[in-house]
């Protein structure tokens, strides 16, 4: 089985999803020639020519307003926004058209557009370059939301978003590309369905559920509770929308404590949704109320103090620490 | 569509443009600048035009056609109004004074091509075979379209201002490459086509154009922009949304834009026939400016009366586009009395019909709404509608036992 980076294992699901079939096509700044500022493109321009890997202009709102008009027409474009901070010039595109073209054609159109924004901080950046907007797009009915953790799911969620008859948005953690990981490019094994969580750690006194880039930082936190004889289950959620409750809720069922950890703004967060949910289907398997841990209402950092707001191992334990004292 | 029309090819038209831009360029006092006209205000033909060669193979039927096009949806339009002030719909958006822009832009289309229409295309969407009682569904609050825009070649109405041009770009350049992967497995691509995004001035200021505009002309894709200049964005006219004749932002993207006098059926169908063949040909994009008047209000929500002078209107009613065809058809012995006797009560009969087909209109229940959120199932929604069913059914049951206890 072949081990690689989640920068990497998009690019092999990415090309696999170009050999695969011919109306996909990628859209982006800088993703042809350049292979992308993460270079997470890299060599497809070369092997699949540039009526397939798009440099486009640089306009977010005609990505995704093109792609959209592609889509009508029978292709699966695959548009990529630069950075997370720069999806709103598109937003429009995404929230009023893309969302909404197949309920307002009564089913008769579907715009199977994929949307890959490199998202969440933690690589010392700029304004604009940090951000982790998933709950505005959750909020919007009609689109679908994932985001990988590791490579293997990487290689395949790229593969399963561009295959969806649904727009998909892959909030990709750029601060997590480098991180290596074993992908099983024949068999997607548990991630044969993007939309399902995955508890990746086993635990019995409390539950953390975390996405994207946090995944690593809520394992740590599980690892280090353990020293104090707590048994800490750690769900990868994967999938922002839909979010597999069912899952959740099995977990706060047998552990009574849940933890929602994302880097976003806790205040109208998606920790929000989950706490709310547990709430009305779990009330009574509850030794805690859900406690979310999360950004701050800020603009986000600048980047010699994002360590101070990103969510961490400590601050994880703390939440833990108030869940297991009432 | 809808009309059998002949078309024409002028290849080396840019030339021949500028020319007729130049030999037009005369009543820039009025504020028009140069514009194409084939009708002038008289319905005199001018034969002296560049571009009168190009539909000179236009069938008398094909005229005829086109005055019942204007001429009946000018009727749909008014009775459609009229409903709306009777309470039947809950809003109108009026195209009085746009029928030639609409029908002679739209029988320039051919079957393989496809439109971007905004919210006010009523005229294109007839002569692209939409069944206008859609349109008052929408209207009417129990739809957001109902023609099929795959078999119509329509799409669906789009009210958020420009959202559509991108969309015909990108839906351009997909009819770009069915035509390189067709010829690259040597197969027999079909006629080639061409998209028609169509905006108003208004909508002339929205970014999206402007990025539209960058894409075409970046990937020479094959779409002709065809903005309506109505004059008016609500109640603010069209010199607070540029400073310069729109058409002439083109030349800043790099393709050619043509001002056209948009109350003139034959000049706006020609230079748009023209457009067309020229993007179908692989030569990139188009700006066509029709010059036209709103006759009416914006929408049946606002009253224009608040914004413009009556001396405006008046002065634009003399360059009506309905009536000047019918001075040109009768002048030309094209069409005789019995022949617009025919048209008005057809209208009349078309009108009957909108007002009947309303009376028929059942409306969609909220359950329905459910089942095309996404294109594959998702599981809030439905979890959503399992609980809308159950309270539904919850009031189902009430009323089936306040039956039953009356009946006691």
């Amino acid at each position: 089985m072949p081990t690689m980076t989640i920068a990497k294992a998009i690019n092999a699901g990415l090309r696999a999803a170009l050999e695969q079939d011919e109306s996909v096509l990628l859209m982006g700044e800088d993703i042809g020639t350049l292979g992308g500022v993460y270079r997470v493109t890299e060599g497809l321009k070369s092997d699949f020519g540039p009526d397939r890997v798009v440099d486009s202009p640089l306009a977010e709102s005609g990505i995704i307003g093109t792609s959209i008009g592609l889509s009508l027409r029978g292709y699966r474009p695959v548009a990529e926004i630069q950075f997370d901070g720069f999806v709103f010039p598109g937003f429009n595109q995404i929230t009023t058209q893309l969302a909404k073209m197949h309920a307002r054609s009564n089913g008769q159109l579907t715009v199977p557009v994929t949307i890959r924004i490199p998202y969440g901080g933690g690589i010392g950046s700029v304004e604009h370059h940090s951000e982790s907007p998933e709950a505005l797009f959750a909020h919007t009915a009609g689109l679908r939301i994932v985001t990988p953790s590791n490579a293997h799911d990487a290689y395949w969620m790229t593969q399963q978003a561009i295959a969806c008859a649904d727009p998909v948005i892959v909030f990709e953690p750029k601060r997590r590309y480098w991180l290596k990981g074993e992908v099983d490019t024949e068999d997607p094994g548990a991630s044969a369905d993007p939309f399902r969580a995955h508890v990746v750690r086993e635990g019995t006194d409390a539950t953390v559920v975390a996405w994207g880039p946090l995944v690593p930082v809520a394992l740590a936190a599980a690892e280090a509770s353990a020293e104090d004889g707590r048994s800490v289950e750690v769900i990868d959620l994967r999938s922002i929308s839909p979010i597999d409750f069912d899952a959740i809720i099995a977990s706060v069922t047998k552990t009574g404590r849940l933890i929602v950890a994302h880097e976003a703004p806790t205040f109208g967060g998606m920790g929000g949704e989950i706490a709310s949910r547990v709430g009305e289907a779990a009330f009574l398997s509850l030794e805690a109320p859900v406690i979310r841990v999360g950004g701050f209402h800020m603009p986000y950092p600048v980047a010699k103090v994002e360590e101070h707001y990103l969510p961490d191992i400590d601050r994880i334990l703390e939440a833990l620490d108030r869940a297991f004292a009432y | 569509m809808g009309v059998e029309l002949p078309t024409t090819e002028f290849s080396d038209i840019p030339d021949e443009l500028a020319m007729e831009l130049e030999a037009h360029a005369h009543d820039g006092a009025e504020g028009h600048g140069a514009m194409v006209q084939l009708l002038d205000e008289d319905g005199r033909f001018r034969r002296d035009s560049k571009l009168a060669e190009s539909i000179k193979g236009l069938s008398e039927d094909s005229l005829q056609g086109m005055y019942r096009q204007m001429a009946m949806i000018r009727r749909f339009d008014t009775e459609a109004t009229a409903l709306q002030r009777q309470g039947q719909l809950a809003l109108w958006v009026p195209l009085r004074g746009q029928e030639a822009a609409q029908i002679g832009s739209g029988a320039a289309t051919q079957a393989q091509d496809y439109v971007f229409p905004t919210y006010r295309e009523h005229g294109v969407a007839l002569t692209r075979g939409v069944d206008l009682a859609e349109l008052l569904r929408l209207f009417r609050g129990l739809s957001n379209g109902g023609w099929d825009p795959r078999a119509t070649g329509f799409h669906l109405y789009t009210l958020v201002l420009a959202a559509q041009t991108p969309h015909a770009v990108g839906y351009a350049m997909g009819m770009q490459r069915d035509q390189a992967r067709a010829a690259a497995r040597g197969e027999e691509a079909g006629d080639p086509g061409a998209v028609v995004a169509y905006f108003g001035d208004g909508a002339s200021s929205e970014g999206d154009v402007h990025e539209s505009m960058v894409f075409a002309a970046s990937f020479k894709a094959p779409v002709v922009f065809f903005c309506q200049n109505n004059q008016w964005a609500i109640s603010v006219p069209a010199e607070v949304q540029s400073r310069i004749p729109l058409f002439n932002r083109a030349k800043g993207y790099g393709f050619p834009g043509v001002r056209v006098d948009g109350n003139d059926v034959l000049a706006v169908y020609a230079v748009t026939q023209w457009a067309l063949e020229r993007a179908r040909a692989g030569k990139g994009p188009v700006l066509i400016e029709a010059y036209t008047y709103r006759q009416g209000a914006h929408t049946t929500a606002d009253d224009p009366t608040k914004y413009r002078l009556s001396d405006e209107e008046q002065s634009w009613l003399a360059k009506d586009p309905l009536a000047r065809f019918e001075k040109h058809l009768r002048a030309e012995g094209i069409a005789d009395e019995a022949f617009f006797e025919q048209v008005a009560a057809d209208g009349d009969a078309l009108a009957t019909k909108a007002r009947a087909d309303i009376l028929e209109f059942t409306a969609p229940v909220l359950a329905d709404a459910f089942a095309n959120v996404y294109a594959e199932p998702h599981p809030l929604v439905e979890q959503e509608l399992a609980w809308h069913r159950d309270y539904e059914a919850g009031f189902a049951d009430a009323a089936a036992e306040a039956t039953r206890e009356g009946g006691r």
